[in-house]
């Protein structure tokens, strides 16, 4: 793992911090003894097949539900902006582009101009909501939770429904936002090929957390194999895109160097001899 | 010297003011049968009022707030305060007050006027509670607007952006419960959600924001009342539906002016 990042992250601070959380929905055990660290500066992919439990846990996360067992902590006044996979407004309410983005907490007009400026979505202003694009749209979601400042960035299938040139755009974007921000972002896809390639660790989620790690690790867990090897054959393993193309996408490659197995306990996990809390202790 | 029609006009223009932004919350929020439940539960509250001697309006302001909270603890535990589940209660509660009423031979009350309205036979206490109710109903609407409006919107993100969601929840029906149980007496049980909903579904096409489709909506609403008045006088016609029917025109005059500017 480059070093340079280790040492950043050790110097960051814990932003959100789940522990032992555990979810059952009726007969169904969604998440089980999920650990799970954001840290500020920070890039996590969660990646998993639907119905894996990301929704339940990210809900979790945010707050929104508690869970059967387990702990959150969040760092103490953290800010959490939220950019939901899907909202819709309905026709009738009159609310333009601005009313809209002016209903975030604290949202002042100069504020609100700057990231529309910045999104390049400043033509929209006075738009109603409910007449924009699917990209449109999800440009303005983004505007929202970045106006309340947060620390911690969440996005629900960020690029679902948007072109490859928006998802390109958007990946770009979201690094210098960590970097100018100094937030935390979480990000949530289903794509379980290709994330964004600024992701510092990626989190396989299918009811607990299958593999932790870099992009580039992610595939060799034999587990994610076995999770998603059969759906995808062997189209993960070689490069879809190259990176002249995209480089704003990583796709998982194998590197038979070494595993991240976060979770000890699962079957046909004997292949990951190095058991690994890769994603926790570095923040400690 | 007051003029006799002019306490009502004052009390009717003072409900559809209220009602104004209050009932552009309830066309977003889809609130209209819940607004209707409450309405016809404040039956209840005229009988219990009328068994157990109690000022009225207290009855009726006690009996709307209990079965607004009820109704979203209903919403909250079980989910399935439905179409169906409001539809049973808001009927049979209408239904249990008319039934339990019909018992006291001894007391002469003008149901015509509970389930109608009846805004000639207001009094100056009438109008000073639907001032008082008024103005108490608008502050606290302007003063919370924006978490209002944000939970509106979503509730999910409201409550991540730090809104106190629950208790704007809770404050919106318990005002809802107040309004409705102070325009009772102008619009009746029967009537009282289209005082809120039809001027702000008439204000829909010609707003370009809430806040105007709220101001729009009371404007509206107490050019319905005006007119309603002078037509009931003209023709001899029930004051509260006339208000309701002037109501339905305007609704319809605005969404023939959207469809022909489109």
């Amino acid at each position: 793992m480059n070093p340079e990042l280790v040492v950043v992250k050790t110097a960051a601070e814990t932003l959100i911090r789940a522990q032992g959380i555990n979810q059952t929905w009726g007969e169904r055990h969604v998440l089980q003894n999920i650990d799970l660290a954001i840290c500020e500066n920070e890039i996590v992919t969660i990646i998993g097949p639907n119905g894996c439990g990301k929704s339940s846990l990210l809900r979790i996360l945010l707050g929104l539900h508690s869970a059967d067992s387990g702990k959150v902590t969040r760092r103490k006044g953290l800010r959490i902006g939220y950019m939901p996979q899907k909202l819709r407004i309905d026709d009738r309410l009159p609310l333009s582009v601005t009313g809209f983005l002016m209903l975030a907490p604290g949202a002042r007009k100069e504020r609100v101009q700057e990231w529309l400026q910045r999104l390049a979505i400043t033509s929209l202003a006075k738009q109603p909501v409910q007449r924009l694009s699917g990209g449109e749209w999800q440009r303005v979601l983004l505007a929202r939770a970045l106006l309340i400042e947060p620390h911690l960035l969440v996005l629900d299938e960020p690029v679902q429904g948007v072109d490859i040139q928006g998802q390109r755009e958007l990946y770009q974007l979201l690094p210098e936002l960590r970097n100018e921000l100094g937030c935390g972002i979480v990000l949530v896809s289903h794509d379980l090929h290709l994330v964004m390639a600024q992701t510092d660790r990626v989190i396989c989620l299918n009811g607990h957390v299958c593999c932790s790690g870099h992009p580039d690790q992610v595939s060799i867990s034999e587990e994610y194999n076995s999770l998603f090897g059969n759906q995808h054959g062997q189209q993960h393993l070689a490069p879809v895109l190259s990176n002249e193309l995209a480089p704003e996408l990583a796709h998982y490659t194998h590197h038979h160097d070494h595993s991240h197995c976060v979770d000890g306990h699962i079957e046909g996990s004997d292949e990951c001899d190095h058991i690994d809390k890769s994603g926790e202790h570095k923040h400690d | 010297m007051i003029s006799w029609w002019l306490l009502p006009l004052f009390a009717g223009l003072g409900v559809a003011a209220t009602a104004g932004p209050l009932g552009s919350l309830v066309v977003w929020r889809r609130l209209a049968f819940f607004g209707d439940t409450l309405a016809h539960g404040a039956l209840l509250g005229i009988t219990l009022g009328i068994l157990f001697d109690l000022h009225l309006t207290l009855a009726l302001i006690f009996t709307c707030s209990v079965l607004a909270l009820i109704l979203l603890q209903l919403d909250k535990y079980t989910g399935i305060a439905s179409d169906t589940l409001l539809g049973i209660l808001s009927h049979s509660s209408l239904a249990i007050g008319l039934v339990v009423l019909s018992f006291f031979d001894n007391v002469r009350i003008d149901l015509m006027a509970y389930l109608f309205g009846d805004l000639l036979a207001v009094n100056q206490t009438d109008l000073l509670w639907i001032l008082i109710g008024g103005l108490l109903v608008i502050g606290l609407l302007v003063w919370q607007w924006r978490g209002l409006l944000a939970s509106t919107v979503s509730e999910e993100l409201a409550a991540i952006d730090g809104y106190p969601v629950k208790r704007l929840k809770a404050m919106l029906v318990l005002l809802l419960a107040l309004v409705v149980a102070i325009s009772m007496k102008i619009v009746g049980v029967l009537l009282i959600s289209a005082l809120l909903i039809i001027p702000a579904a008439a204000a829909r096409p010609l707003a370009k924001s809430p806040e105007q489709m709220a101001i729009l909506a009371s404007l509206i609403g107490m050019v319905s009342v005006c007119a309603g008045m002078a037509f009931s006088f003209v023709w001899d016609t029930p004051t509260g539906p006339t208000i309701v029917v002037s109501a339905a025109s305007l609704f319809v005059v605005s969404q023939v002016y959207h469809s022909v500017r489109k």
